[in-house]
């Protein structure tokens, strides 16, 4: 596209809404929370995102599908620029990606950002739903499920094991 | 160069780099699948921060290594982690004491770190916090379960604690460099920590009904220098496992 700098930062986001957290796909990065900016430097669109947790291997994967989203539309050059600070927090997860969580079967983060000014312990951990029934009759079984984003459950009334995504 | 942030960033990343190697290899050997998981999820978190921390020394010390060079291509005298990380995996009481000692040592060393001058040691202190908060809360209440369970637990838990805690008085042992960069609020005294490190240990050792080695135990002249490069005969064979693959094909990718 030679009039690359035409298009304008909001109409990029919008693009990226078509690009999925590779582990989760019903998730957009945008609803992850992770793009923290679309800008142009000349011809280059800079798109900067903050990874999740420090050694999720999805972010790699994610940086290449920008690329690959965006150039679908005619930008030719991308950067992906990584920053850390501040750090990523599920606060930054949209409603509509908690919304899709809920509805893929994981349980969304039950409360606002973990405070890690001191060092909590289970008895700390909030009731989390079932994303299945809704039952709040739910017990921890692992601290990590599938990937480091998520706790393993299990609902004491329809019994059915299930993710939550970790308030972080 | 800064040769002394360049040492200090070194010895962070190598502690999460061992440690997390060490519990890799704990992958498909775990108790129970919903343990083997954690742990490898762990390790993932302590890995990432490992490469965040290699990533920068290597930055630092303006030679061309990255985290990979750092990682694969350094000899066990140049790698400059604590000792505790190096311990064998052993039994669950042992690998999960070790993990506890570490995560409550970890968790007040990013918070003090997450305060650096410098702002990339910051960025990576206050990222990695947030990860080492729900770490400790695991290993805390794993603790809890493994000394106030069985008999069984509770002796293989007290003899892991008796046996690790040893290493523990090297990470409160501050030499120049931790002076220099704490001097500079780059780092922090690794003596500051002591003091709420033992308060949260003793709290949760008491939970677990296990009775809390004495403080001189902790700091055997021999158990340290881990962090100047001195090392059991232990950590050769993790470098050897970890480092095989890069020494046989060097610059090997795929």
């Amino acid at each position: 596209m030679s009039a690359a700098t035409a298009v304008s930062p909001e109409q990029v986001l919008q693009w990226l809404q078509a690009v999925p957290d590779p582990e989760i796909p019903v998730l957009s990065v945008l609803d992850l929370g992770v793009v923290r900016g679309v800008e142009w430097e000349g011809e280059t669109c800079v798109v900067t995102i903050t990874p999740t947790y420090s050694g999720c291997p999805a972010m790699r994967e994610i940086a290449q599908d920008i690329e690959s989203v965006l150039r679908g539309h005619g930008v030719t050059s991308t950067r992906v620029q990584t920053r850390l600070a501040p750090a990523w927090t599920t606060d930054w997860m949209t409603e509509r990606g908690r919304r899709a969580l809920a509805e893929y079967g994981i349980a969304p983060p039950a409360e606002r950002a973990v405070d890690v000014s001191g060092i909590l312990r289970r008895a700390d951990m909030p009731a989390v739903a079932c994303p299945l029934c809704g039952s709040l009759d739910t017990r921890l079984v692992s601290g990590f499920g599938s990937t480091s984003c998520k706790a393993l459950y299990r609902c004491g009334a329809c019994r059915e094991p299930f993710d939550y995504f970790k308030t972080h | 160069m800064d040769k002394t942030l360049f040492q200090y960033l070194l010895r962070l990343g190598d502690g999460d780099l061992i440690l997390a190697q060490r519990l890799g290899a704990l992958i498909g050997h775990g108790p129970i699948l919903e343990e083997d998981m954690a742990l490898a999820n762990t390790a993932l978190d302590i890995l990432g921060q490992a490469r965040m921390w290699l990533t920068l020394a290597g930055e630092i010390e303006g030679a061309g290594r990255d985290e990979d060079a750092l990682a694969y291509h350094r000899d066990a005298p140049q790698f400059l982690n604590p000792l505790l990380v190096e311990r064998p995996n052993g039994d669950y009481a042992q690998t999960m004491a070790r993990q506890f000692f570490y995560d409550v040592w970890h968790y007040y060393l990013l918070q003090s770190l997450a305060k650096s001058a410098d702002e990339r040691v910051a960025a990576i202190a206050a990222k990695g916090i947030k990860e080492v908060a729900y770490h400790v809360r695991r290993s805390s209440d794993l603790a809890v379960r493994l000394g106030d369970g069985t008999d069984e637990s509770h002796a293989r838990m007290q003899a892991a604690v008796d046996e690790l805690w040893r290493y523990t008085g090297e990470l409160f042992t501050d030499d120049e460099i931790d002076r220099d960069v704490a001097a500079r609020g780059l780092g922090c005294e690794l003596a500051s920590l002591r003091e709420p490190w033992l308060a949260h240990v003793r709290d949760v050792l008491q939970e677990a009904t296990l009775t809390v080695p004495d403080e001189a135990q902790a700091y055997h002249a021999l158990l340290r220098g881990g962090r100047q490069g001195r090392h059991t005969e232990d950590l050769g064979y993790v470098l050897a496992e970890m480092q095989h693959l890069q020494r046989a094909y060097p610059g090997a990718a795929w």
